[in-house]
């Protein structure tokens, strides 16, 4: 997987689009020249046991960009989601077919561990351990033995920081992450992820038990961190999507029908399927 | 009214009232049984029960000082032996074993290990330590009791940990942790409160038996010296002097008894704090 077959990979829809029709800022550096994929899936299908999942699922996931996964429930979004970190393997019965890879590294085959360190992921509902909200920051780091205990503190500051959490937490780090509201859980969980440096930041539905307020948080901390890592998001939601993705791909039934620049998918697709559900006379 | 009807109001009244009859039935056992305790042992609990040893046949007065002692040691070395062993093979079994015939082997030994009679237990541990050594022993007192202990630590603990929800699991796993790791530093101390629940209501199960010691630590009128020597116990105690014929034993018997059920109450009453307090804490 070198990087200039991942470039001859990108859609051709976002060659055919002229420029006029960004209006997107994320979009201004995208038309132009494409950064090469941090991630790649190629032909990947899944199966819990005897269901199948997903079927032959090609996408690549553009370094310093968001992409959204978007499609209705239990169209494989979630499944695809947690093969890229191999989250899904702890599944009894689940099994998977193709390839993944990380800056060309087959997924597969490496240390899960380490994949996991490189790849970090926010759950749908906050679960924050029964730990301090310190602990819970510190947790990653520790576990992969990232930092001296003395680095800790500052560690811990940085990344909620970058998680917008830091003013709202200073004073009770020590108290039980528990205590936090549910949007302020999910921001310590995705300061979790951040504080082990992760180079892709997969999200599942991560807005999805939260309040509009909390929502809104959440969408402007994932444009904020995207000059440092790549952002896989799964939503339902469709206007999150426009909001937040540069690219979007749509799912149905296990399949990947359209993937594109999300302002592409949103007002041009190219599949009836995707129009139907985009406008909402889906089935 | 038809006369169905009188039927089925009267049927309901009486179910509700004979259900309630043997509810009253069971709460009132344990009171009266406390009560006849307090009446006829109270008296007796006095500083010369907990720091004196018996006196010689027949004579008033002295304690059974030696006994709690040896009861603690009895319990103290079982719960050393059967609470990690009872522990991890709980982890196993959440954990690790998953559904496969290995662990449907242990599941199933421990329900069969906890329905074997404990006398039985004291017939093994006595053929197994008491025999081979030549005499009896706290040590094999200890080694039946831990046998009673590690199917209720295993299938408590494998009980409490199977309630930890998957997400904080995969919360652990998607940082980098590996499975023992995420056990250790996630699973566990979530499931903390329940599993120490488990294990004090053991322990106070296993203070109480008093089979098992017949065939292996025996008794022992004085001091013990070593965990290798026969050695008192209070559910001993209870046995040997309630059939003496001694006023003094048979009030120093209650006495004992009211000790040893204080004991297993005040367990439950900590075993039920803790674990309702942790609830709030470990789940948010």
């Amino acid at each position: 997987m070198t990087p200039a077959r991942a470039h001859s990979a990108m859609p051709q829809t976002a060659m055919n689009t002229s420029p006029s029709e960004f209006n997107h800022p994320a979009q201004a550096s995208a038309q132009v020249q494409t950064p090469p994929a941090k991630m790649r899936a190629s032909n990947v299908s899944f199966h819990y046991g005897t269901f199948r999942a997903l079927y032959d699922v090609t996408l690549e996931f553009p370094a310093n960009k968001v992409t959204a996964l978007i499609g209705p429930s239990g169209c494989g979004k979630s499944t695809f989601l947690r093969s890229l970190n191999r989250i899904n393997e702890t599944i009894r019965g689940a099994r998977i077919e193709g390839e993944i890879t990380l800056d060309g590294e087959d997924v597969l085959k490496m240390d899960v561990t380490g994949l996991r360190r490189r790849v970090g992921m926010v759950f749908q509902r906050p679960n924050p351990f029964p730990k301090s909200i310190f602990e819970n920051v510190a947790y990653g780091v520790r576990v992969n033995g990232l930092a001296s205990r003395s680095e800790l503190p500052d560690i811990v500051e940085k990344s909620l920081r970058r998680a917008a959490l830091w003013d709202e937490v200073r004073d009770k780090l020590h108290e039980s992450a528990h205590a936090l509201s549910g949007g302020q859980q999910q921001r310590l969980c995705i300061a979790r992820g951040l504080a082990v440096e992760p180079e892709v930041l997969l999200l599942d539905e991560p807005c999805s038990a939260l309040d509009p307020i909390a929502t809104a948080k959440i969408e402007d901390l994932l444009v904020a961190i995207k000059d440092q890592c790549t952002i896989v998001i799964v939503t339902h939601n469709m206007q999150q999507a426009a909001r937040v993705a540069d690219n979007t791909g749509f799912f149905l039934l296990g399949r990947l029908i359209e993937h594109d620049r999300t302002d592409v998918i949103f007002k041009n697709p190219s599949k009836k399927e995707t129009e139907d559900y985009i406008t909402g006379r889906f089935g | 009214m038809t006369a169905r009807n009188i039927y089925r109001k009267t049927l309901n009244n009486v179910m509700l009232s004979v259900t309630a009859l043997c509810a009253l039935v069971t709460v009132s056992t344990l009171f009266v049984v406390l009560a006849y305790l307090v009446y006829n042992g109270a008296s007796s609990v006095n500083l010369d029960f907990f720091l004196k040893l018996p006196r010689a046949t027949g004579e008033t007065g002295g304690g059974m000082a030696n006994a709690i002692l040896g009861s603690a040691e009895i319990v103290g070395f079982a719960t050393l032996i059967g609470v990690p062993i009872g522990f991890f093979t709980g982890v196993y079994l959440s954990e690790w074993g998953g559904q496969g015939v290995f662990s449907f082997i242990v599941r199933y030994m421990c329900d069969l290990l906890n329905g074997v009679p404990s006398i039985v237990i004291g017939i093994f541990a006595w053929t197994v330590i008491v025999r081979p050594m030549h005499h009896f022993s706290a040590l094999a007192g200890g080694f039946a009791l831990s046998l009673i202990l590690i199917p209720i630590t295993a299938k408590s603990t494998e009980q409490f940990l199977a309630e930890v929800p998957r997400a904080l699991r995969e919360g652990s796993l998607a940082l980098g942790a590996t499975k023992w790791r995420t056990i250790a530093s996630v699973v566990v101390p979530a499931a903390r409160k329940g599993i120490m629940t488990g294990i004090i209501l053991g322990v106070a199960r296993i203070s109480g038996e008093s089979a098992p010691l017949l065939f292996t630590s025996l008794n022992n009128e004085y001091w013990s010296s070593g965990l290798s020597e026969p050695t008192a116990s209070l559910p001993y105690m209870i046995y040997t002097r309630a059939i003496s014929p001694y006023d003094d034993w048979h009030r120093q018997t209650w006495a004992a008894g009211l000790v040893l059920l204080g004991l297993v109450l005040v367990a439950n009453i900590a075993a039920r704090l803790i674990l309702t307090r942790g609830s709030s804490s470990a789940r948010g």
